[in-house]
């Protein structure tokens, strides 16, 4: 009964929050304020982590694949298509969860709790809007971009690694990179990305919006908001992935 | 005015305001008093639309808010202005912005009309210097005095207050009271101040209602609480000795000024 009374406000909500903008160049700056918050200031860890992973992947396979009758240029194919198609969607989908989504949710909460968002609804603004719209569209752009930066450093990564490693040389790792491409990897894990970046927006602002309570509750909130993205971001890739790839 | 009636308000199935009537004046400082828990904030938000209410009527000009369209709901919203308990300032925005914000938001003014539009109201409250700096960087007077601000700018018909004196000193809390006054007669507005600081009672009661336990107990003015009988209200208005030999002296005071 829970579940869908939280689907149901959920719901309700986003319907508000989709309604047309009553200042659209406020609302323009309040976006280019969030892509900045949400998304560059993601590019950092983003990088970091991609070119960490991008590195483990290849020394992984190199050691599980050290076979003869295994071409080494398979080990760059593998870090490839892992990063195109879970890595740097998926697994990049669950940081941000953690890193944008508990900001949202902290942020909103924290102004449901001072008030902040009764002012604004006193003033004859669409609170809901004002608020979770920008966040939305903000880490909906910016998401697919820092895909891309995930793949594209990710793979550095394994360049730097495999080589430095010994086990795949420099042109092996190339030439398995650009081997057997199959575009539609980027366009079904393109596309994973834009509704997990929907999800990592929208699921914070609800929950942060419906707190009640005082600074423990946004806590609460704040991590119940990555567990509940989390899940749902593992749930709807099962779901892409069996209808996708049927 | 402000006319509520009847009002009836509960939360999960608890009644909280139980049959409300009275009216809020024009150009009056309006005090609604009361024990913490009393229902004074639920009253507040119920008047201002924040929560919706079970029973009763209430009354804008003549109008029943609960009958108005989105549209009109929402043109009234913007004659409404209101200082919450904790300022409620926008984090993100420095004081000027804070004030600006709903200049932004609802008019067509130029920039040079909104600078101004921002000073005058800035220098109303008293509050020179600070534009640049962000609400966690200013004093909790100082907030209430921008919250002041902000909720005037749009030059609004009835200003709301939610305990404006909470977590002040008596010389700030004395200062935000003349305050609130001062623009209450000079605009001509319709005030309704939620408190229970006894030197707002003193000072600025124009009419007060007393509710306990969500009920009205008692209306009537500064002078018109120190001769009443009842009770309840005179345990909670005159709790402390001094308070009490002050409401001797004050009598004395007025029978000294009529005769």
């Amino acid at each position: 009964m829970k579940f869908f009374f939280h689907l149901g406000q959920y719901i309700l909500l986003m319907k508000r929050v989709f309604c047309r903008p009553e200042r659209h160049k406020i609302y323009w700056r309040q976006l280019l304020v969030e892509i900045e918050k949400l998304g560059i200031d993601s590019i950092g860890i983003v990088v970091i982590i991609s070119v960490f992973m991008g590195g483990i992947i290849t020394l992984q396979l190199t050691y599980n694949l050290s076979n003869p009758f295994m071409p080494s240029y398979l080990i760059g194919l593998g870090n490839r298509d892992t990063l195109i198609l879970e890595f740097s969607s998926t697994i990049l989908s669950l940081m941000l969860a953690g890193k944008v989504g508990s900001n949202i949710a902290t942020e909103i909460g924290s102004m449901r709790i001072t008030e902040q968002i009764d002012s604004m609804e006193i003033m004859g603004i669409n609170s809901a809007s004002f608020l979770i719209l920008p966040k939305i569209l903000a880490v909906v752009i910016v998401s697919p971009m820092l895909f891309v930066l995930s793949i594209a450093t990710g793979l550095i990564g394994g360049l730097i690694a495999g080589p430095m490693s010994g086990a795949v040389t420099t042109a092996d790792y190339l030439n398995g990179v650009t081997y057997a491409f199959v575009p539609y990897y980027v366009t079904f894990s393109g596309l994973k990305t834009l509704a997990f970046g929907f999800l990592i927006a929208s699921v914070p602002a609800y929950l942060g919006y419906y707190v009640d309570g005082g600074a423990l509750e946004v806590g609460k909130v704040s991590t119940q908001s990555v567990v509940t993205t989390s899940i749902l971001i593992l749930f709807f890739d099962l779901v892409l992935t069996q209808i996708f790839f049927k | 005015m402000i006319e509520i009636k009847g009002l009836c308000k509960s939360f999960e199935g608890r009644p909280i305001l139980k049959d409300i009537s009275t009216k809020f004046e024009k150009g009056k400082t309006n005090l609604i008093i009361g024990q913490s828990g009393s229902g004074k904030t639920v009253l507040l938000k119920s008047i201002v639309g924040l929560l919706d209410i079970d029973e009763g009527e209430i009354l804008y000009n003549g109008e029943d808010v609960s009958h108005l369209s989105d549209k009109k709901r929402k043109s009234l919203r913007q004659d409404i202005g209101m200082v919450f308990q904790g300022g409620a300032l926008f984090d993100s925005l420095t004081v000027e912005e804070n004030v600006r914000f709903p200049l932004d938001m609802f008019t067509k003014k130029t920039d040079k009309e909104k600078v101004d539009r921002v000073k005058f109201c800035l220098d109303r409250v008293d509050i020179k210097g600070a534009n640049d700096l962000y609400p966690a960087e200013i004093s909790g007077g100082m907030r209430k005095r921008v919250a002041i601000a902000r909720a005037i700018v749009l030059n609004p018909k009835y200003l709301f207050c939610d305990e404006p004196n909470s977590g002040l000193d008596p010389m700030t809390s004395i200062l935000i009271d003349n305050l609130i006054n001062q623009i209450t007669q000079d605009l001509d507005i319709t005030t309704i101040i939620n408190t229970h600081d006894m030197n707002s009672v003193m000072e600025i009661g124009d009419n007060i209602l007393f509710i306990s336990h969500g009920e009205k107990w008692w209306e009537g003015n500064k002078n018109e609480i120190l001769y009443t009988s009842n009770e309840k209200l005179n345990d909670f208005v005159f709790a402390s000795p001094l308070y009490r030999e002050m409401r001797t002296l004050k009598k004395q005071e007025l029978k000294d000024e009529q005769s």
